[in-house]
């Protein structure tokens, strides 16, 4: 099942909306790594409040989505991680190192805003 | 909610349901078992997985615990054997009860299975944290398998 993915000013929202097979998980980082550079987007934000499980194989590819989001310029934040997903993964020794986590959306895109001025701080006038 | 309901009163004009000393597998739910050859098998696997638990009256971090490792224990499978099956059964021991998740299958076997159960070892390339994770996950787990003769891993998480 594909996840939609949304264009925001710079952002690209995927919101998860069921269960992911591996293959699913695996198209949905081709998608994303495909369209930053498509919308040249300068953030992702994977909202996974609908997942139940994140086992290691979920973890292991949105940990590379974020790294070859970075590698194209565009940062990701990872919004939604529910209690219970919290604890299987921190129980199953899973970390999302390096990569941003908000609680929700709108905290996911605050996250995003400081992290792009900041990355263009005083650069704006040369990005312009 | 739940509190509640488990510790309501029988009304005194209904007859007590009759209680079973030592009460029977009989009113636990059907065990399934499930064929695992791929990895929509795998998403399939962990949600009959949560059904069940739910049935049994587990509690929703339990289910997610429990789906996880059927989750990792599925993805093993299908990884290193191709296929095999997942069963799923409530058991019983003494007054408490719990679920029991069976992962079978025929491929080349674990060599070295102490190997396997220690943190950071994948022979996958993958992060290393499939076994000794449901292990951490579940109460009891238990792992059968040699070279060339297949892999059955069996785990137990009983009701708090």
């Amino acid at each position: 099942m594909g996840v939609p993915i949304l264009k925001q000013g710079h952002c690209l929202i995927a919101t998860i909306q069921a269960a992911l097979t591996d293959t699913d998980l695996q198209g949905l980082r081709d998608d994303l790594v495909a369209q930053v550079g498509r919308d040249r987007a300068r953030g992702v934000i994977i909202d996974i409040t609908a997942l139940d499980v994140m086992d290691s194989f979920a973890v292991r590819t949105l940990r590379d989505i974020a790294r070859m989001a970075r590698l194209r310029g565009a940062e990701t934040v990872i919004v939604g991680i529910q209690p219970e997903v919290a604890l299987s993964m921190v129980e199953l020794g899973l970390t999302l190192e390096g990569v941003n986590t908000a609680l929700d959306l709108e905290e996911g895109l605050a996250c995003l805003d400081e992290r792009t001025k900041r990355a263009n701080g005083g650069g704006e006038a040369r990005a312009r | 909610m739940r509190g509640e309901r488990r510790g309501a009163v029988q009304p005194a004009d209904r007859p007590r349901e009759p209680r079973p000393k030592g009460r029977t597998s009989a009113d636990l739910p059907a065990e399934s078992s499930i064929p695992v050859r791929s990895d929509a098998d795998i998403v399939f696997a962990r949600q009959k997985g949560r059904e069940l638990a739910a049935a049994l009256g587990f509690a929703a971090t339990d289910l997610t615990l429990i789906a996880t490792a059927i989750s990792e224990l599925a993805r093993n499978i299908v990884l290193y054997a191709k296929r095999g099956r997942i069963v799923l059964k409530g058991v019983e021991r003494g007054s408490r009860r719990g679920i029991m998740v069976v992962a079978r299958d025929d491929g080349p076997g674990i060599p070295n299975v102490a190997q396997a159960l220690q943190s950071g070892f994948s022979t996958s390339g993958g992060l290393g944290l499939g076994l000794p994770g449901v292990k951490r996950l579940t109460d009891e787990f238990d792992i059968e398998s040699a070279a060339g003769r297949g892999t059955t891993v069996t785990v137990k998480k009983w009701l708090r």
